[in-house]
């Protein structure tokens, strides 16, 4: 800490902050435009000036610019000063020279940090004369509308897009007044985080393409926080919703997991929510009925029947509870296929019992070694992808700061760096987009990726079994990457459930684990496949096979399905018999599928704006997500359906419920491994001064006749007994609660860039502490029980293919995939990925059609050649339409 | 008169070879310095108070102590060869015809810093000038001035030449070295400097041409005899140069100090018939006007800034009485205005504004509040407010014609026409 | 596809620099040897060269005066318009210029013959007014020894 004076006033400050973020932590308003939290510093703008002093005696000090001068001790800045304040304002003039007058009808207008700092800075009256300059847009793709003519060429964009994550089809061109930002030529954006873009840019140059489509002004939005649903990392978001259909998606800041960011998938997946298909009404036997009517036949139902309920790992943990409290802990089953339940069991397993911790996303961006298995991060939980490439600049940063050179000062650190990475290693199936930071990569088929990493954790503590015979190349390899890891502090392993290979996850813990014993401060980050798979298991409850043995064994005749699609967890041939052989098939779902083709029943769930939920994501974080809002009087949370079928049913347990609430205590209190999820956000009874915390921001406008067609009496805003947020503008409008921020807002700063006033100090935690609970936390004294079983290598079968499957993050998740912007970045065809070898083996050509046997299906996939996947080994796309599901991996018959 | 860098340039303009340099003294102190310490070197060249010529009149030695010594290679010496203020042509001199010299003094400052690689940025339109050096650095190769263990000392330095593509902003030795990357020439803050993190991340020095040129010859001859070269506290010789209206424009190595009107009346000739002189610009584009009270001002770099300008490169650029002060300076912010980089706000936006202003005055459609928005300007795009000092040159030689022609502007626009006849042309 | 002189070049200038990359000023500079201009097309052959993306070598080429990302004549006229030129008359010579070649600045005259360009400095200010035509520079031009200049380029 340092004594700051500012303006004579003597504050506390980080002394490793910049003046910047030292004033902006401190809740002064002073304008900024290129510095940005996560990326630090450059100096582009000239809008953060202020007046430095020599000493108390200097009256008249010196401009500066605050983002570029570190803290010092007893240093004293004016803020107030005339001529900064000046300077600043004639920075705005100059901006405004070529800024075009089109707030009125800009997307960005209301919400655009440009418009607060023009209005902070007392700009108001031009005194530029001629004409303006303009530029032509491109055709970004189906996620960013581009406007350049609106850019203030503050860098920010290209600087994320291209220095922070890693893009490389976007840059700066030309100079002079001409700057401009974009790609070489019209196209799609690569990246898989160009929609921060709209985040990151201080105006309306790069906004959300698909807010557009159906656009409204982002303070005329319902809002609340929300998680995201599309992988298992859990990414703090906002949703808003106008007229009943959701608009779009905002980063919701968390100090420890995605800070500022969220990858596309997040922001661009949530139009499944509006999509044309969706559920929206009870249906029995193809028939349209009323809510009260499927209550009553749903309780006719069950009252003969013997039913089992399956649940979701895509579900929050109150509708998977409600499910198993309604059908009886005996009856409930996790939906996902065995190797998906094993593994998220041996994971929760291997981060309880075993001695290292999982960290947070924030954690790992500070983890000085990366060792990757098995996981291509950048498609299956993009934002730790994020996180490693941040993290593959840590070890060079400890020279940076030896050099005497501020962490925040960013060209400086990147030039000193220059394209240096530390430790990073990966072991994948085929090539990864991370692939450009690996100081080692190795390309294998799952039990070759094992065994590399018994090999390396062999070489870190002996105590690991090592792998017999193993080849002199791999054994320098496994030398190389031991040592890169042992010259670490604080390396992290990241493995993953992606390969379907709970060897490779075994392994993985065995590394993470040498590396404790050596002392290492070492970190093990395991991915699941959806939004709440670890919530699911950590609930207990049996496997899927479970439910169909069952079913087809005749102990049960009714199945309850809760959002999930059975054939995405099981074999079409046994999913098929089993929907066959139940008598009722009862399905609670709010996307169609191929399961919900085969119901008797559908109830039309909420999806996550509709809803109350919680979910555990893969770091063992319970988060809260909020109702967005009311849909219809028929779309209601899982939970909320299957209470009702509860309370019908005469359920003595869950009679006692009457809410979102009554429904977390009780899991809190009956779920071993979920105590505390009572705690996580504060009771629907709670009130600052008797408010409830709006969804609506108080600029919200329209609302007494934005139903005027329908009606001209202003309904009643509908009233939410889950939370203590209320459906309108009216409400306490100072901070809310960290858990339930619904917007960030504050006097003066209506865009997103009011985040720094909900901050503890800049970047750091929300005040009031980060949201979110860790359930999952070592064992006080565990110690490392390594696994011992070395697979055995992978031998290629003639005329066989080892099928794994390779995930991609616009495709793979189903919910997202339905959203018509994410479709626009699917692969287009089912495919096969094989080695070029192969393919001249096979005679087969890139687009060529291959056929493959698995489990007697035949599946004709699209040739796909790629150097790097191990021979006799076929990558094929997770989640795509038509593609085989629990039967991968496995060995596929090549068909003539 | 002593003329260390150019007494023995040959009179057809041809470079000395390295035999016809070898043989007026040529490389003697290298062979020298490779037998003191890199400290030795460092002390004696600060000690003959040698500061750079490239314009900015920084203390070459002390410049060269903020480099790490212990550091491990790479390091960086980089001759900045990139003259291209408007009005300089003074290197050229020294690159066309001298080029070992250049590569000597390179060698000196580079065994200075302990440097391994050395790279000399050329401005692109130095045609002849790149072949010069080129081959100068083949024939120093051959002769085993360049290369692994250089006469046996045990040193070793590789010489690249790199030939900019354009760029005003290069001149900025951080943008240079962006530039030698392969990026965007863009400035990049300081600190961290180039001593510390500069070419590649890597310990770098960057020095003017005319300053490497100064080596040499201090080290044969001493600290002492290179001060006592000047006429005033600035050490050494400096080579001037004058262009404009002048009876015999030129360049001249003289004595550090001379005064301004020895150089434009005895060295250039005079003002040519029928033209007074207006005022100058003493130091290139991005320098103060000086005007006639100024021309017993000595040029060094205390004298010209007692005078409230710059000694800059010592390329005086003359205004004459019948040149219209206005284009004079509009044409100049148009050149900033283009040059600009487009990194900060002040300088990327500022100065099209300034040229449009100039140019509504220049074309009779000025307003009385344009002179109140150039003056505005003119502090505000000052020191420290822009990003690097191209902005605050830009203002210099604008807020010294508000100054000293002011007339001129407030006629414009009162009459809202340029009254100078376009007499200029008919020089031509 | 990049011609063996041209990647000749481009190795040699790779040869001196640490990474790859860092030549791409002087891989650009090779190929408008060859081929007068960086057409989109050359521009994605000499990324695909350096391993960069067409974005961040365009960056870069975009950046400067003399790579042209635009076709030029056989013969580029480079006029000096700054200061000392200004004052020795360059805007007449400029005059002079269009009129007899036809083309304003940035302009190329039908015939493929000559791209007209201001240009910023040519260091040579003591000669001034100066011009250079392709790797030739012309200084103390004088209006009637214009023609003779121009027609030594075919």
């Amino acid at each position: 800490m340092a004594t700051l004076y500012i303006d004579n006033q003597p504050h506390e400050v980080n002394s490793g902050h910049n003046l910047l973020e030292a004033c902006l932590s401190l809740g002064l308003d002073l304008p900024y435009f290129c510095w940005h939290p996560a990326m630090g510093s450059v100096g582009a703008c000239r809008q953060c000036a202020i007046k430095v002093y020599k000493d108390e005696n200097d009256k008249k000090g010196r401009l500066i610019m605050s983002c570029m001068e570190p803290v010092t001790n007893n240093q004293r800045i004016s803020v107030a000063d005339t001529e900064a304040k000046e300077f600043r304002e004639e920075v705005i003039g100059w901006l405004m020279t070529n800024h075009p007058h089109d707030c009125a009808v800009c997307d960005e207008g209301g919400s655009c940090h440009l418009q607060d700092m023009t209005v902070m800075t007392g700009h108001a009256y031009r005194k530029f004369r001629y004409k303006k300059r303009t530029h032509t847009n491109q055709d970004l793709g189906p996620f960013i509308n581009h406007e350049m003519n609106r850019c203030i060429q503050c860098y920010r964009c290209v600087r994320f897009y291209k220095d922070y994550a890693g893009g490389k089809d976007f840059d700066v061109f030309a100079s002079r007044n001409k700057v401009y930002f974009g790609r070489q030529e019209d196209g799609v954006l690569e990246s898989e985080f160009s929609g921060n873009l709209a985040e990151v840019c201080p105006t309306g140059v790069f906004t959300d393409k698909t807010l557009k489509q159906h656009y409204t002004r982002k303070w005329d939005l319902t809002m609340a926080p929300s998680i995201c649903q599309h992988c298992s990392l859990g990414c703090n978001i906002i949703a808003g919703e106008r007229y009943g259909s959701l608009r779009m998606i905002g980063n919701r800041y968390h100090g420890e997991v995605n800070g500022y960011f969220i990858c596309d998938r997040g922001r661009f997946g949530y139009e499944f929510v509006n999509a044309p298909g969706r559920v929206r009404q009870p249906i029995m036997n193809g028939q349209v009925i009323g809510r009260k009517e499927v209550l009553q036949e749903i309780n006719r139902l069950l009252k003969e029947a013997k039913v089992i309920g399956i649940g979701s790992p895509r579900a929050s943990i109150q509708s998977n509870f409600a499910l198993k409290a309604l059908v009886g802990k005996n009856n409930f089953y996790h939906g996902v296929s065995e190797s998906e339940h094993d593994m998220a069991e041996l994971a929760i397993r291997i981060l309880k019992e075993g001695p290292v911790r999982t960290p947070s996303l924030k954690e790992v961006e500070s983890c000085d070694a990366v060792f990757i298995l098995g996981e291509d991060l950048t498609n299956s939980s993009p934002m730790l992808a994020l996180a490693v490439r941040q993290a593959a600049r840590v070890q060079p940063m400890n020279e940076v700061a030896k050099a005497n050179i501020p962490e925040w000062n960013d060209a400086a650190v990147r030039e000193f760096v220059q394209d240096k990475n530390g430790p990073f290693f990966s072991a994948t199936i085929h090539d990864t987009k991370l692939d450009e930071l690996a100081s080692e990569k190795y390309y294998a088929a799952p039990d070759d990726i094992a065994r590399l990493g018994f090999a390396v954790a062999h070489r870190i503590d002996s105590a690991v079994p090592d792998v017999p015979n193993y080849p002199e190349e791999l054994k320098q390899l496994a030398d190389r990457i031991a040592s890169g890891l042992l010259q670490s502090e604080n390396p992290v392993v990241i493995s993953g459930v992606s390969s379907e290979s709970e060897t490779v996850m075994r392994a993985a813990a065995n590394v993470a684990w040498a590396l404790h014993s050596k002392k290492k401060k070492a970190g093990l980050v395991l991915t699941m496949l959806e939004c709440n798979s670890l919530g699911l298991a950590m609930m207990g409850g049996g496997k899927l096979d479970g439910a169909f043995n069952a079913v087809l064994n005749g102990h049960a005749d009714t199945a309850i399905i809760m959002e999930n699609d059975l054939y995405r967890h099981g074999s079409f041939a046994t999913v098929d018999k089993f929907l066959k052989t139940c008598k009722q098939v009862i399905v609670l779902e709010h996307t169609p599928h191929a399961t919900l083709k085969k119901a008797h029943v559908i109830i039309p769930a909420g999806t996550f704006a509709e809803s109350d939920g919680m979910l555990i994501n893969n770091e063992g974080r319970a988060q809260r997500f909020f109702q967005v809002y009311e849909s219809t009087e028929v779309i209601q949370e899982s939970w909320r359906w299957l209470l009702n079928m509860g309370i019908n049913a005469g359920n003595e347990h869950m009679s006692q419920w009457k809410n979102f609430e009554d429904i977390t205590k009780a899991i809190a209190q009956e779920e071993e491994f979920l105590k505390g999820v009572d705690t996580i956000t504060p009771p629907s009874s709670f009130r600052v001064a008797g408010q409830r915390i709006p969804r609506e921001p108080h600029r919200y406008s329209g609302r007494t006749a934005m139903n005027a067609n329908i009606n001209v009496s202003e309904p009643k805003p509908p009233e939410d007994p889950d939370s203590s947020l209320s459906y309108t503008m009216e409400g306490y409008r100072g901070l809310a609660p960290s858990s339930m921020i619904p917007f960030f807002w504050s006097p003066g700063w209506n865009s997103v860039q009011s985040v720094n006033k909900y901050q503890n100090e800049i970047g750091a935690s929300l005040k009031g502490g980060d949201p979110g609970l860790r359930l999952i936390e070592p064992e006080p004294g565990a110690v490392a029980n390594y696994f011992s079983t070395v697979p055995e290598v992978f031998q290629p079968i003639a005329d066989h293919f080892w099928l794994v499957w390779t995930h991609h993050i616009f495709g793979s998740e189903e919910l997202s995939k339905r959203s018509p912007s994410v479709a626009q970045r699917m692969p287009q065809h089912p495919y096969a990925m094989i080695n070029p070898k192969d393919a001249e083996q096979q005679k087969v050509n890139e687009g060529d059609k291959i056929s493959f046997e698995v489990e007697k299906h035949v599946y004709v996939l699209m040739v796909k050649l790629n150097n790097t996947i191990p021979s006799g080994v076929a990558a094929l796309p997770y989640g795509l339409e038509g593609m085989p599901s629990t039967e991968l991996p496995g060995w596929g018959i090549l068909k003539r | 008169m002593e003329r260390p860098l150019t007494q023995h340039l040959r009179k057809d303009n041809k470079p000395l070879s390295l035999k016809e340099y070898e043989q007026v003294g040529g490389y003697q102190a290298l062979r020298k310095v490779v037998k003191m310490s890199p400290q030795e070197v460092q002390a004696l060249v600060k000690d003959s108070n040698l500061k750079g010529r490239g314009g900015a009149g920084f203390s070459t030695g002390l410049k060269w102590s903020f480099v790490p010594m212990n550091a491990p290679k790479p390091k960086y010496l980089v001759a900045n060869a990139d003259e291209m203020e408007p009005g300089t042509f003074k290197d050229r001199i020294l690159l066309e015809q001298t080029p070992h010299q250049l590569i000597e003094g390179m060698i000196i400052a580079a065994f200075a810093i302990q440097a391994d690689q050395s790279f000399v940025f050329l401005r692109w339109a130095y045609k002849t000038a790149a072949q010069t050096i080129l081959q100068a650095i083949h024939e120093a190769e051959a002769a085993g001035y360049l290369g692994k263990n250089i006469l046996g000392s045990g040193f070793d330095l590789h010489m690249h030449l790199h030939t900019g593509v354009g760029r005003y902003m290069c001149g900025e030795e951080t943008a240079l070295l962006n530039s030698l990357e392969g990026k965007r020439a863009t400035p990049r803050a300081k600190p961290p400097f180039p001593q510390v993190s500069g070419l590649f991340g890597r310990p770098t020095i960057v020095n003017n041409v005319e300053t490497l040129c100064c080596l040499p010859h201090i080290v044969s001859h001493g600290a002492e005899w290179f001060k006592k070269l000047s006429l005033t506290q600035d050490a050494g010789t400096k080579i001037y140069g004058v262009s404009g209206k002048v009876k015999k424009p030129g360049a001249w190595e003289l004595p550090m100090g001379v005064t301004l009107r020895e150089l434009i009346e005895e060295h250039a000739g005079g003002m040519q018939d029928g033209l007074k002189f207006r005022g100058a610009l003493p130091g290139g584009a991005s320098t103060d006007f000086l005007v006639e009270e100024h021309l017993d001002v000595k040029m060094d770099f205390a004298g010209v800034a007692a005078a409230g300008s710059r000694l800059g490169t010592g390329t005086v650029v003359v205004l004459d009485d019948k040149t219209c002060p206005v284009g004079f300076v509009k044409n100049l912010e148009h050149f900033f205005a283009q040059e600009s980089c487009g990194f900060c706000t002040p300088c990327r936006e500022g100065l099209p504004w300034i040229e449009k202003i100039l140019d509504s005055i220049d074309n009779g459609d000025g307003r009385p509040e344009d002179l109140k928005l150039l003056e505005a300007h003119t502090k505000l795009l000052g020191p420290g407010n822009t990003f690097c000092a191209l902005a605050p040159g830009a203002m210099e030689p604008l807020q010294s014609a508000l100054k000293y022609f002011r007339e001129d502007f407030e006629k414009h626009i009162n009459e809202k026409q340029c009254t100078y006849s376009k007499i200029m042309s008919t020089a031509v | 596809m990049l011609s063996t002189e041209e990647i000749k070049g481009i190795e040699e200038a790779i040869g001196v620099v640490p990474y790859k990359k860092a030549a791409c000023i002087e891989a650009l500079k090779v190929v408008q040897q060859h081929r007068k201009w960086i057409s989109d097309e050359s521009l994605k052959e000499v990324a695909g060269y350096m391993e960069m993306s067409a974005e961040e070598l365009d960056s870069v080429a975009t950046f400067y005066n003399l790579i042209f990302r635009q076709p030029v004549g056989r013969h580029v006229i480079l006029v000096c318009d700054s200061i000392s030129c200004w004052v020795m008359g360059q805007e007449k010579l400029k005059e002079k210029l269009n009129e007899r070649l036809q083309i304003d600045y940035g302009q190329t005259t039908k015939d493929g013959r000559f791209t007209l360009l201001p240009n910023p400095c040519l260091g040579t200010c003591d000669c001034a007014p100066a011009i250079m035509v392709g790797n030739d520079l012309y200084r103390n031009i004088k209006m009637d020894g214009l023609d003779e200049i121009l027609n030594k380029y075919e």
